[in-house]
C-alpha cells in the first residue's frame, strides 16, 4: 500500500495565501501570504500560538472559512487542482474523501444518537460505495486497524459510552477510511490526558508512515510535532515565520521567535536551580494592532533599526526558510552572545542541543538545595486526608436501603510542606489533585482526615475559619479570565485583601496597590484598568499580586500557567519563583505537566485516583526507582527533541471511575508491571529509597525495581 | 516612530470606562437598532407625558362639558368626547401619570425584594434555597390574574392594593431570574477569591455577584414593567383595581366598551395606549439585552 511520496509534485500547494477577516469597516488580515507544500507520505507540523492564524489557514484549506472572512490573495491546490476555483458542489467531493480532518474535540463531532459502527458505515457507504453489509464489515475492520481492542461493542456504542481517547481512535479510523490524499489533524490530543496522548501519538505516527497520504497536523505543542512530523512549519502573527525539516528546526532553529519558544517551555529533568527560563517578554498583539516591519520585531531580543523593514523569507539552505534579518548572525552563533546582552539570557543553546547552565543559580535556590529540606519547619500538614462527595440514590438504591456511592476524589493523603519549600503535585484529570488545593483553602469540606497549617488545625469549611487563618494561605487559579470581577476594576480588586486582611485604611491600601503591581512587573497604572483590558498572561500576573497581598506562608497554585499560550508561561513561572524566593513561602504547586512540575518544584507527589503514588526529591523523580505509574507517566510525555531517547511504556484500558477504586493497589488495573493477587488484594506498603529518601506506594521492593528499571529518558549523549 | 505612536495609543485607553460613559455607550448601542429606538422613544414620550401631562392635556380630568358629549374627533377633540362630555385626549395623557407610577412603583418594589431574595436564596443554596424557592414556586403556579383577584378580594380594590398585588406577583419571578444568574456565578473564581479574603456576605452579594446579575435584572426589569401595566390595565378592565373616576386606560377601557357601537373612540384610543406603551417597552426590554454585556467583553 505505501508508495514512496513523489518529491516532484507536492500534495497540497499553498501559495502566498492571504485570509482576512472583517470586523466592521476594517479588515484583520489573520493569515499573511503563506505559502507551503506538503508532499505524500509526508507529516507537516502547524505550530502556533493563539492568534498566530493556524486555524484560519487551515479553515482556508477546507473552504470552511466563517462569512466574515475572505481570502484575499493566493492559491490553494490539492493536487494540482485549485481548490479555491471550485464550487460549493464541487468541494462537496473533495470533503471527506481526498480531505478529511481529525478535529479537536471528537465529542462534538460524532454524533450522540448514531452508533459508532453506523457512523463509519455511513462514509463508506457514500464513498466508495460500498454495499451496507460491506460497509459495516469495513467499518469493523476499520476499528480493528486503530488497535480498539474489542470492535464488535465498539461499534455497537454510542459516542458518550466511551472514553475521550477511544472517540478520537474511531475519529482517526474515519478520517482514513476514504484513503484522503490530505489528512488534517487539528490539535487532536489536546483535549487527552498525556498517557492517552502517547497512545494516540503511537497511532497517528504509525497509520501516516505506512500511507501515501500527507499529514498536516496543527498544534501548539512543540513536544508533540518532535515525535510526529518530518517537516515543521511555525506561524506567528499571521506569518509563517520558520520552515525546517524537524531536526534542523529543534537543533538549530534560525527565527528568534522559534527559538525563544524552544527555550520558554522547561525541558523534561530541568530544574530552577540549574537553569533560568528565557521567557519571550511582552505578549502576543491583537490581530488589529499588528506591529509594521516583522511582526516579531516589539519582542524580539534581537530586533535593530532594519526590523522596521517586513524581512523576506530568507532560505539559508535547501529546504529551509526563515522570516528574519538576522538569521545568518544566529546561524553563526552571534545571536547568542547579543541575547544574554539584552537580559534574554540563561541557559547555553549549543549546537549539540543540550543545556546547561550559563549563569550562576539563583543564590536563595542554591542554597536550598544545599540544606535538606526535611529539616525545615512544616508549614503544611495533611494527615489522612479523605475528600468524598456523596452521589445521590436511584429510588431502588433507596428502598434496597444501599448506603450512598460516593465519589471518592481524594483518599488518605499525608503530605507536608516545609518552609519555603515548592511541593508539585502532579497528576491527570480526575485525578483529585485539584480538590485536595480545595479541601486546603476550604472551598471544598474534606470528609475526614487533618489540615494543620503553621501546627494549627484547620476547621473544614472556609465560613468556619478565622481571618488570621485566611491570611496565611491564598490561592492562585486556573483560568485568569475568571479570576477578577469583570466589573470592578483590578485596583479595586488588588486592594480588598489590603483592607480585609492586613487591616488597612483604603489610603494605605491604595499606595500598596502600586506597589504589589510593580513587584509582578505590571504598571501602576493597571490599578484603573477592568480585567477585561488585560491580557491572559497580565491577569495571571495580577492574580498572583493579590495572592501576595496578605504575604501567605503558604500559596496554592491550580495550574496556573495551563490555560496560558506557551510564550507567555515561562515568564508566570519564573515571577512565581522570583517571588517565593522574596517572600520565602511555601508553595503547593498543581499541574498535569511533570516538564513543569519538575522544574519549579523542590519536592515532588504524584497522584492517581486521589492516592498518592509516589513522594520525590525533584531531581530524584527523573531517576529509578520510579514507582509503575510515574515511569509510564515520564515514558508517554512527548519530548521536545528529535532524538532524544524515551523508554515506550503505554498503558493499556481507562482510569476507572473515582466512584469505583480498585481494590488493594488502585493502579493495579492497568500496571504494567503488575505481580498477581497481591495487587489487587492488599492495599500496598509505602516503600523507601534510602539513597533518596523518595517514597513510593507499590508491593515492588526498591531492589527489584532498580534492577528492572532504566532512566525513562535520555537526552542524547550527555555533554559535561 | 510608529512604534511610539502605538505605546501612545494604547496609554490614552487605558483607564476603565466612567458610569457615565457605560451608560452613554449602552443608550448609543440601544439607538443602533430601530425596534430599540422605537421602545426607547415611546417609554420616553410617556414619561414626559406622566411627568408633564397636565401642561399637554387642553382640559381638565374629570371637566365634563355636556354640551359635547359623544363627539367624535376633531380639532377641538382630537380623541372626540365620550359619554359624559370629558375630552378623550386629555384623560388619555393624564392617566399616563397614573398608570405609569403604580406599574413604576410596583415594579421597582417588587426587583427590590426579588433581587434581595433572589441573591440570598441562591447563594445561601441547600434547605433555605429549597424553602424559599418553593414557596415562591407554588405563587407561580397560579395565573397572574387569578392570584391577583384574590389578593384584590382579600385586600379590597384600590391604588395601595393594586400596588401590593404587583409586589407579590411579581416578586417570586424576579428572585428566580436573579437566582439563576447567582448559581452562575458564585462558583467563579473571582467570588471564591473574595471568600478567600474574609468578604462579608453582603459584600460578597452585593459587590462582587450583584453586577453580573444587573444587566439581566435591567432587561428582567424592563419586562416586568411592561407586564405591570397590563396588569393594572387588566384589573381597572375587570373594576376590582383602581376604581372612577380615575383616568386609568383599563377603567376608559371597561366605560368606552358599553357605547362601542355609538363612540367607538372612547374605546379606542385608551385601549391603543395600552398597546403602544406595553409593545414599546417591551422592544426596550429586548433592546436592553441586547445592548448590555460585561464591560471590556467585546
Amino acid at each position: 500500500m505505501s508508495r514512496p511520496g513523489n518529491p516532484e509534485k507536492p500534495v497540497l500547494n499553498i501559495e502566498d495565501l492571504t485570509v482576512a477577516y472583517r470586523q466592521g469597516d476594517e479588515w484583520l488580515t489573520a493569515v499573511r501570504q503563506v505559502s507551503l507544500e506538503i508532499r505524500a507520505g509526508e507529516t507537516y507540523g502547524l505550530v502556533g500560538e493563539s492568534g498566530s492564524g493556524k486555524t484560519t489557514l487551515v479553515l482556508a484549506v477546507m473552504r470552511y472559512l466563517s462569512e466574515n472572512g475572505t481570502v484575499r490573495n493566493g492559491k490553494v491546490e490539492l493536487d494540482g487542482r485549485n481548490l479555491l476555483a471550485l464550487s460549493e458542489h464541487e468541494m462537496r467531493k473533495v470533503w471527506g474523501r481526498q480531505i478529511t480532518l481529525v478535529p479537536q474535540n471528537p465529542q462534538s463531532a460524532l454524533n450522540p444518537s448514531i452508533r459508532i459502527g453506523e457512523q463509519l458505515a455511513e462514509t463508506l457507504r457514500v464513498y466508495p460505495g460500498l454495499r451496507p453489509a460491506e460497509a459495516k464489515r469495513r467499518a469493523i475492520e476499520l476499528l480493528e486497524m486503530v488497535h480498539i481492542a474489542d470492535p464488535e461493542r465498539v461499534a455497537q456504542s454510542y459516542q458518550h459510552q466511551i472514553s475521550g481517547g477511544m472517540q478520537q481512535r474511531v475519529m482517526i479510523a474515519m478520517a482514513l477510511s476514504t484513503e484522503p490524499l490530505l489528512l488534517i489533524l487539528d490539535e487532536p490530543t489536546t483535549s487527552l490526558d498525556v498517557t492517552t496522548q502517547a497512545v494516540i501519538l503511537d497511532l497517528v505516527r504509525e497509520l501516516i508512515r505506512g500511507r501515501h497520504t500527507a499529514a498536516l497536523y496543527v498544534t501548539h505543542n512543540l513536544g508533540v510535532v518532535a515525535q510526529v512530523c518530518d517537516r515543521v512549519a511555525v506561524m506567528y502573527g499571521a506569518e509563517l515565520v520558520e520552515d525546517a525539516s524537524t531536526r534542523d528546526l529543534y537543533k538549530n532553529p534560525l527565527h528568534p521567535y522559534t527559538r525563544g519558544l524552544l527555550d520558554s517551555v522547561p525541558k523534561l529533568g530541568e530544574t530552577k536551580d540549574k537553569v533560568q527560563l528565557r521567557a519571550i517578554q511582552g505578549q502576543i498583539p491583537p490581530l488589529g494592532e499588528r506591529p509594521s516591519g516583522c511582526v516579531f520585531r516589539p519582542r524580539c531580543p534581537l530586533a535593530i533599526e532594519v526590523c522596521y523593514e517586513r524581512p523576506p523569507l530568507y532560505e539559508p539552505a535547501m529546504d529551509r526558510r526563515s522570516r528574519c534579518h538576522r538569521w545568518d548572525e544566529i546561524d553563526r552563533g552571534e545571536g547568542e552572545r547579543r541575547k544574554r546582552a539584552f537580559r534574554f539570557g540563561g541557559k547555553e543553546h549549543s549546537a549539540g542541543g543540550k543545556e546547561h547552565s550559563a549563569q550562576q543559580p539563583p543564590p536563595a535556590a542554591a542554597q536550598m538545595s544545599a540544606n535538606r529540606v526535611d529539616e525545615r519547619p512544616v508549614v503544611l500538614n495533611l494527615q489522612d486526608l479523605d475528600v468524598h462527595f456523596p452521589l445521590g440514590r436511584s429510588l431502588p438504591e433507596l428502598i434496597r436501603q444501599e448506603p450512598p456511592r460516593k465519589v471518592r476524589a481524594v483518599n488518605s493523603v499525608d503530605l507536608e510542606i516545609q518552609r519555603g519549600v515548592t511541593l508539585g503535585l502532579v497528576g491527570e484529570s480526575g485525578s483529585g489533585k485539584t480538590t485536595i488545593a480545595r479541601a486546603i483553602t476550604g472551598l471544598e469540606a474534606k470528609t475526614s482526615g487533618r489540615i494543620e497549617l503553621l501546627d494549627v488545625r484547620l476547621p473544614a469549611k472556609l465560613s468556619d475559619r478565622d481571618l488570621e487563618t485566611l491570611r496565611h494561605l491564598q490561592l492562585v487559579f486556573q483560568n485568569p479570565e475568571e479570576a477578577f470581577n469583570p466589573y470592578l476594576t483590578v485596583g479595586e480588586s488588588l486592594r480588598r485583601p489590603l483592607v480585609t486582611l492586613m487591616g488597612k485604611s483604603n489610603k494605605e491600601a491604595e499606595e500598596e496597590v502600586a506597589r504589589l503591581l510593580e513587584a509582578v512587573r505590571l504598571p501602576p497604572a493597571y490599578a484603573r484598568r477592568l480585567p477585561g483590558q488585560l491580557s491572559g498572561g497580565e491577569k495571571q500576573r495580577a492574580a498572583i499580586a493579590r495572592a501576595f497581598a496578605s504575604n501567605p506562608d503558604l500559596l496554592i497554585c491550580d495550574e496556573p500557567v495551563s490555560s496560558l499560550d506557551v510564550s507567555v508561561q515561562a515568564s508566570i513561572l519564573n515571577l512565581l519563583n522570583e517571588m517565593q524566593i522574596e517572600h520565602s513561602n511555601s508553595m503547593l504547586f498543581i499541574s498535569h505537566n511533570l516538564a513543569v512540575v519538575g522544574f519549579l518544584a523542590d519536592k515532588i507527589a504524584v497522584i492517581y485516583l486521589g492516592h498518592l503514588m509516589e513522594v520525590a526529591d525533584a531531581r530524584d523523580l527523573f531517576e529509578p526507582p520510579y514507582h509503575p505509574y510515574t515511569e509510564a507517566l515520564l515514558s508517554a510525555i512527548p519530548l521536545a527533541d528529535p532524538d532524544a531517547e524515551q523508554e515506550q511504556i503505554r498503558l493499556e484500558g481507562e482510569i476507572p471511575s473515582p466512584t469505583d477504586i480498585p481494590s488493594g493497589c488502585p493502579f493495579h488495573t492497568r500496571c504494567p508491571r503488575f505481580l498477581g493477587d497481591i495487587c489487587v488484594e492488599e492495599v500496598p506498603p509505602w516503600r523507601e529509597h534510602e539513597a533518596s529518601g523518595k517514597r513510593y506506594f507499590c508491593h515492588i521492593p526498591v531492589e527489584d525495581l532498580l534492577e528492572s528499571q532504566e532512566r525513562v529518558f535520555v537526552f542524547e549523549k550527555q555533554e559535561q | 516612530m510608529s512604534a511610539a505612536f502605538s505605546e501612545a495609543q494604547v496609554i490614552q485607553q487605558s483607564a476603565a470606562p466612567s458610569w457615565a460613559q457605560r451608560f452613554a455607550s449602552t443608550v448609543k448601542r440601544l439607538y443602533t437598532r430601530p425596534a430599540s429606538a422605537f421602545g426607547a422613544s415611546v417609554f420616553v414620550i410617556f414619561l414626559i407625558l406622566a411627568l408633564f401631562g397636565p401642561f399637554f392635556a387642553p382640559y381638565g380630568l374629570n371637566q365634563i362639558i355636556a354640551t359635547e358629549a359623544r363627539q367624535p374627533p376633531s380639532t377641538a377633540h382630537w380623541f372626540g368626547t365620550d359619554n359624559l362630555g370629558r375630552d378623550v385626549f386629555s384623560r388619555v395623557i393624564l392617566g399616563a401619570r397614573e398608570i405609569l407610577t403604580l406599574s413604576g412603583l410596583g415594579t421597582l418594589l417588587a426587583v427590590i425584594s426579588g433581587t434581595l431574595f433572589g441573591l440570598f436564596s441562591g447563594y445561601q443554596g441547600e434547605w433555605l434555597d429549597e424553602v424559599i424557592m418553593r414557596f415562591f414556586d407554588s405563587l407561580l403556579s397560579l395565573p397572574a390574574l387569578l392570584l391577583a383577584l384574590l389578593l384584590l378580594g382579600v385586600l379590597g380594590p384600590s391604588s395601595n392594593s393594586v400596588l401590593v398585588v404587583i409586589v407579590i406577583v411579581y416578586t417570586p419571578i424576579v428572585a428566580r431570574v436573579v437566582r439563576s444568574v447567582v448559581l452562575s456565578v458564585k462558583n467563579k473564581a473571582f467570588v471564591e477569591a473574595a471568600r478567600l479574603q474574609g468578604e462579608s456576605l453582603g459584600r460578597l452579594l452585593m459587590r462582587e455577584i450583584l453586577p453580573s446579575v444587573l444587566p439581566a435584572l435591567a432587561v428582567e426589569s424592563a419586562l416586568r414593567f411592561s407586564y405591570a401595566i397590563f396588569l393594572v390595565a387588566s384589573l381597572g378592565f375587570l373594576g376590582v383595581g383602581v376604581q372612577p373616576p380615575s383616568p386609568n386606560w383599563g377603567l376608559m377601557v371597561k366605560e368606552g366598551r358599553n357605547f362601542v357601537n355609538q363612540i367607538p373612540w372612547a374605546l379606542y384610543f385608551p385601549a391603543g395606549a395600552i398597546s403602544i406603551v406595553v409593545i414599546g417597552v417591551n422592544l426596550l426590554a429586548d433592546g436592553l439585552k441586547r445592548a448590555l454585556q460585561a464591560p471590556g467583553s467585546e
